[in-house]
């Protein structure tokens, strides 16, 4: 068994509960961080530790509340992404229903080492339900001293609310997030200035992820040091992933960032191979943004190296013949699945969410969606093809937001190794329209594509 | 005439009271929630005006709110409303069929409402659920790892709690 930090508790019956969790060593980070340890300290510990966001982009979590900036009598605001959206990511979801307290237990550690006394939770509004569970822990946490004025008789004060989304996607983005926060439409800031120095109001703020904030606890308890012994290189820890798609136990697990994408895969303590004795044929392994890999591709490198389940080695070969950890979103495609209908699926997904603001991602993901269309449905053209790598590459660089590149990249990764089975749909028109492909031959060792 | 009841007053204040002070427009996503949840599951123009005199903003502040966000129903819909997810994830386990066969079963197509009133039948993109795929949202939870025999007692199910509460 790999070793757990966050969901090590999970099993715990009632552990949702307050007393439960407290009985269990919860909010004793909190102690320890009020009672022996300066904001500055905390920050340092995190510093240590290596954690990188957990959100998609994998930024180290104490540089960037190294960044905030601290004026005079201006507040700062700690916020919580909690919009989790993309495609094959559902894992900070599973953390907030089966372990609230652990979240609220990091809010509060981490609000006090960026100097928070209003903290938000922005949630997507699809998660209602979620919506509650949050409240009672609040509430809880409230009601044992631990949120409140003058926590502990340290002098730290500190409220947190749960701030519901409405539905989009782009929310997830840091600074569209802020802007729905205050109650408009979630189009994403011209950075600079960063939400460091100009977030929420105005004010300096941190937005970090649900499992990043979480992860904050075990790094207090255990010392930044301790923590970094975990995972491999620059990839500490454990890290949380959502396993879909055609798997036999699709579910989130968590890893120690030092096992292979193979284990991962294969091994019953995670995904228990590919489903209904098929083979494997591809997998997005860090959410819908992130390149596909072709089965060879995603076990092995470019260099024939063992692909690992982290930071580094997934993103081995850049985008030519690797991909990303992403968001820890891993899609397993079988033999049967179509890499067409899939990346039209996506361009949809794409053009939906896009906020508008920005042609190349306004128009691009529009037009994107319509070739796939054609391709898909045995309408299109061999030159589509070419217009369709034409018009990602437009997109990807051109635009405020990410969303414009998370747009690009799974249509670029699907043309780049599967593009004989885009001119099979060109040259088969009839069988397009059944609903799958099933080229069974991806199954087996390719030569790196380009 | 539309307005909240004092017990809904009450709650529009709490909401307020999570922001600072004069940033009571940070209040228009949740209270735009519950209006919708209040007033028959949608937003009508009215409804929209009168979140914005409650909230102090101007009329367009609201509308291009409402509009932004997918959550929101600028049409009457169904009293049950299903959003079936179709995204990729959900695609490799067979939401197309599910679409398809929830279709059959209401005698509607994505996007319409039976004539009853009782059912609106709609696509959504991801959901967030994808390792319980395939999956719809209806109400304010998740009807997860769906099969025909599961849809179909979904429906019955709406039926039958339709009948009793009317």
């Amino acid at each position: 068994m790999g070793r757990k930090l966050l969901l090590d508790k999970v099993g715990i019956v009632g552990i949702r509960s307050y007393d439960v969790y407290r009985e269990n060593g919860g909010y004793s980070s909190v102690e320890k961080v009020l009672k022996t340890m300066s904001p500055d300290d905390v920050t340092n510990e995190v510093k240590k530790s290596g954690l990188r966001g957990r959100g998609g982009a994998g930024f180290p979590t104490g540089m960037k509340w190294g960044f905030l900036a601290k004026p005079e009598g201006v507040p700062r605001y700690l916020v919580c992404n909690a919009d989790e959206s993309e495609p094959g990511t559902f894992k900070d979801r599973y953390l907030m229903e089966h372990i609230p307290h652990l979240l609220i237990e990091g809010l509060i550690v981490s609000s006090y080492a960026v100097g928070s006394n209003r903290t938000y939770i922005y949630i997507r509004g699809e998660f209602g339900w979620i919506v509650d569970i949050l409240e009672q822990a609040i509430a809880e946490a409230k009601n044992n001293g631990w949120l409140g004025k003058n926590i502990l008789g340290s002098g730290f004060d500190c409220e947190i609310y749960v701030h519901p989304g409405a539905g989009a996607y782009i929310c997830g983005e840091e600074t569209a997030l802020l802007e729905s926060l205050e109650g408009k439409r979630g189009n994403p800031r011209i950075k600079p200035p960063f939400p460091a120095v100009k977030g929420l109001y105005g004010c300096p703020t941190v937005v970090n992820n649900v499992e990043t904030l979480s992860t904050v606890v075990p790094i207090i308890n255990m010392g930044g040091d301790e923590y970094a012994k975990y995972g491999t290189g620059k990839s500490t820890g454990t890290k949380l992933i959502s396993a879909c798609g055609n798997i036999n136990k699709p579910g989130v697990y968590e890893i120690e960032m030092n096992i292979s994408v193979e284990e991962f895969i294969y091994n019953d303590e995670y995904c228990g191979g590919i489903a209904n004795g098929k083979r494997l044929k591809a997998c997005v392994p860090g959410g819908s943004s992130v390149p596909v890999l072709p089965a060879n591709l995603l076990l092995k490198t470019a260099k024939g190296e063992t692909r690992m389940m982290t930071y580094e080695s997934l993103s081995d070969g850049g985008f030519l013949t690797g991909s990303m950890l992403g968001s820890g979103g891993f899609i397993v495609y079988d033999e049967d699945q179509c890499i067409v209908r899939n990346t039209y699926s996506f361009s949809r997904f794409y053009r939906h969410e896009s906020c508008g603001q920005c042609s190349p991602c306004r128009e691009g993901t529009f037009w994107m969606e319509k070739i796939l269309w054609n391709l898909e449905h045995g309408k299109g053209k061999m030159k589509d093809i070419d217009l369709l790598w034409s018009v990602q590459g437009n997109i990807e660089g051109n635009t405020i937001c990410p969303l414009g590149d998370a747009a690009a990249w799974p249509v670029a990764a699907a043309i780049r190794h599967f593009r004989d089975e885009f001119e099979w749909h060109v040259t088969h028109p009839e069988e397009a329209q059944r609903r799958n492909y099933g080229l069974a031959g991806y199954a087996e060792p390719l030569k790196a594509g380009v | 005439m539309i307005k909240f009841s004092e017990e809904k007053l009450k709650q529009v204040e709490k909401i307020i009271a999570r922001y600072p002070e004069g940033k009571q427009k940070s209040a228009l996503l949740p209270v735009l929630h519950l209006a919708q949840q209040e007033f028959g599951g949608w937003l009508s123009p009215e409804t929209m005006d009168y979140v914005a005199s409650l909230l102090g903003l101007l009329t367009i502040e609201v509308y291009e709110v409402a509009t932004f966000y997918s959550m929101y129903n600028l049409k009457p819909v169904g009293k049950y409303v299903f959003e079936v997810c179709q995204t990729g994830p959900c695609i490799t386990r067979g939401s197309d069929d599910i679409i398809k066969y929830i279709g059959e079963r209401l005698g509607i197509k994505p996007g319409e409402t039976t004539p009853d009133g009782l059912f609106t039948l709609k696509t959504a993109e991801c959901l967030g659920a994808c390792g319980y795929a395939p999956m719809m949202q209806m109400g304010k939870g998740f009807k997860e790892h769906l099969t025909k025999e599961k849809v179909d007692e979904i429906i019955e199910e709406c039926r039958r709690s339709a009948a009793i509460n009317n």
